[in-house]
């Protein structure tokens, strides 16, 4: 229940006190303290008040315990000297957006950056983190205490970016939040295919960030690119855990509601005039879930919105998408011949969805041996479980 | 805040001689980054430095102390000069920092300068 009142909780304290760990203790002291008054005591009439103003005074012990950055305290010790506004009052969202823009700042190390946003945005523990990412508890601890004193140290000022900086910094932030959706849509090389509750945890950011920024499409274009990949999570695996492919999936275990807002919202964005990696990305993602079967998918649509993706990403992975594209509208040699030119960049070396897409492209050729080869080729490179478990299979059915 | 902005320049780096078109241009590239940093008053200090080769790193180890000839750390680019500005925070430090020339060519480290406060300037208790 205090999930949806930590944001706001933390971005108001980390202003009133001017530091973040300080900031995310105390709101955690006092969730613990609600934990064990509110039953007895009732729940006030603004949690989310009384949470911000006990955090605030346990933030401020602390300094004062401390006896450290004493000017922060003097600061903080006028504030609390000032008449408070009436219980209830919420943070301003400008502090909820200055404490996802500190998590996502470009100076912080990008693994950091995702975790320290589920963190002090999202209110995920460390254990929770820690599991998500594979990575012992321990590990994750120290890489948030790293990030928030490199905040402190390094002087990243809480506050929303400046006008001309704000571009940049978002797509920062955007980054982040579709990090934590893939990391939970595909983990790479956990057991487990989705991981829905960091599916959900985007899912929600996006949602928080489209409220706060509404006239910036590319947020608007995020959450429906992600709302329309997550309609489809259960029909993405079989019931024995295997994945199905989007051709082979069962259409009508797909999330209509979520595809109808994500397709609404996409629209929204696109409508604004001002396109990009996002909005293309929730476009093609909206090319598949309007089709009524795989065959009804108009590819050649898909191919010309990869076409423009790769002004914004000219990256081999989107290339590679391309192809497949291409393959499905002009055929499979016409992909292939994009395929094989791209295949040669080293960054798609270790990608197997490369090996998988040119190996479903040689074995529509009826080039058998070389679709082998390409199949044995993307399991060597041992993507997740599920994932080997669908090539093994694909290799023996001819 | 203060920043220091660590300059390094690529090792093979030749700078123009005094005299030549090259040195002119180079001269007023400098001048007119840290100029600017001037005129928005952020700047404190700035020089170049002499090569690598004439450093000595020191350190003192059980009272001794030891020198050895050249820079601390052997790596790819040379530590070539600093910049030292007065900034409100970090995002306004890496914006002045991108406009040395040098962050074009080499790259330019940000650190954040601990104030140190001597102790007849503490405040009393």
């Amino acid at each position: 229940m205090f999930r949806a009142h930590w944001w706001a909780a933390v971005a108001a304290v980390t202003r009133q006190v001017g530091d973040l760990e300080v900031a995310e203790d105390a709101v955690q002291d006092a969730c613990a303290a609600a934990l064990a008054q509110w039953p007895a005591e009732g729940v006030p009439a603004s949690p989310r008040g009384w949470l911000i103003g006990t955090a605030r005074h346990k933030a401020l012990d602390r300094l004062r315990r401390e006896h450290r950055r004493a000017d922060k305290e003097a600061e903080a010790m006028r504030e609390e000297a000032a008449p408070q506004p009436a219980a209830g009052w919420a943070a301003g969202t400008d502090d909820e957006l200055a404490l996802i823009f500190t998590c996502c700042h470009p100076a912080l190390d990008p693994a950091a950056r995702v975790g320290l946003t589920l963190r002090s945005v999202c209110g995920l523990t460390t254990a929770e983190i820690a599991a998500a990412f594979l990575v012992p508890e321990p590990t994750m601890a120290q890489r948030l205490v790293r990030a928030k004193r490199k905040i402190r140290q390094a002087g990243i000022a809480f506050r929303v970016p400046r006008r001309e900086d704000l571009a940049a910094r978002l797509s920062a932030v955007l980054r982040v939040v579709y990090l934590v959706f893939t990391e939970g849509h595909l983990a790479a090389g956990g057991g487990m295919l989705i991981r829905g509750d960091l599916c959900d945890q985007a899912i929600r950011l996006a949602r928080a960030l489209t409220a706060l920024l509404p006239g910036e499409p590319e947020v608007t274009g995020l959450l429906a690119l992600l709302l329309l990949t997550d309609a489809r999570r259960d029909a993405r695996l079989s019931p024995a855990g295997d994945l199905v492919l989007l051709a082979e999936q069962d259409r009508s275990r797909w999330d209509r509601a979520m595809i109808d807002e994500g397709e609404a919202l996409a629209g929204q964005a696109l409508r604004l005039g001002r396109p990009g990696p996002y909005q293309i990305q929730a476009a093609i993602a909206a090319c598949h879930s309007g089709a009524a079967t795989a065959a009804d998918t108009d590819w050649r649509e898909i191919a010309l919105l990869y076409g423009e993706l790769i002004r914004y990403e000219p990256s081999p992975m989107v290339a590679a998408n391309r192809a497949v594209a291409v393959a499905m509208s002009e055929g499979p040699a016409a992909g292939l011949v994009i395929l094989d030119t791209v295949s040669g960049d080293a960054r798609l070396a270790r990608w197997p969805q490369l090996h998988i897409a040119r190996a479903e492209l040689l074995r529509r050729l009826g080039r058998r041996a070389e679709a082998v080869a390409a199949y044995e080729a993307a399991v060597a490179l041992e993507p997740p479980a599920p994932e080997r478990a669908y090539l093994a299979r694909r290799m023996h059915e001819w | 805040m203060k920043y220091l902005f660590l300059l390094y320049g690529r090792p093979d780096e030749q700078l123009p001689r005094p005299g030549t078109e090259e040195f002119d241009r180079m001269r007023a590239e400098w001048g007119a980054a840290t100029g600017a940093m001037a005129q928005a008053g952020v700047l404190l200090d700035c020089a170049p430095l002499q090569p690598p080769a004439a450093a000595t790193t020191l350190s003192v180890r059980d009272g001794e102390t030891l020198l050895t000839d050249g820079p601390a750390a052997e790596i790819k680019e040379h530590f070539g000069g600093y910049t030292l500005v007065e900034c409100a925070d970090l995002d306004e430090a890496l914006k002045w920092a991108a406009t040395l020339p040098v962050a074009q060519v080499g790259k330019v480290e940000v650190r954040p300068v601990v104030q140190v406060v001597a102790p007849a300037e503490q405040p009393a208790r």
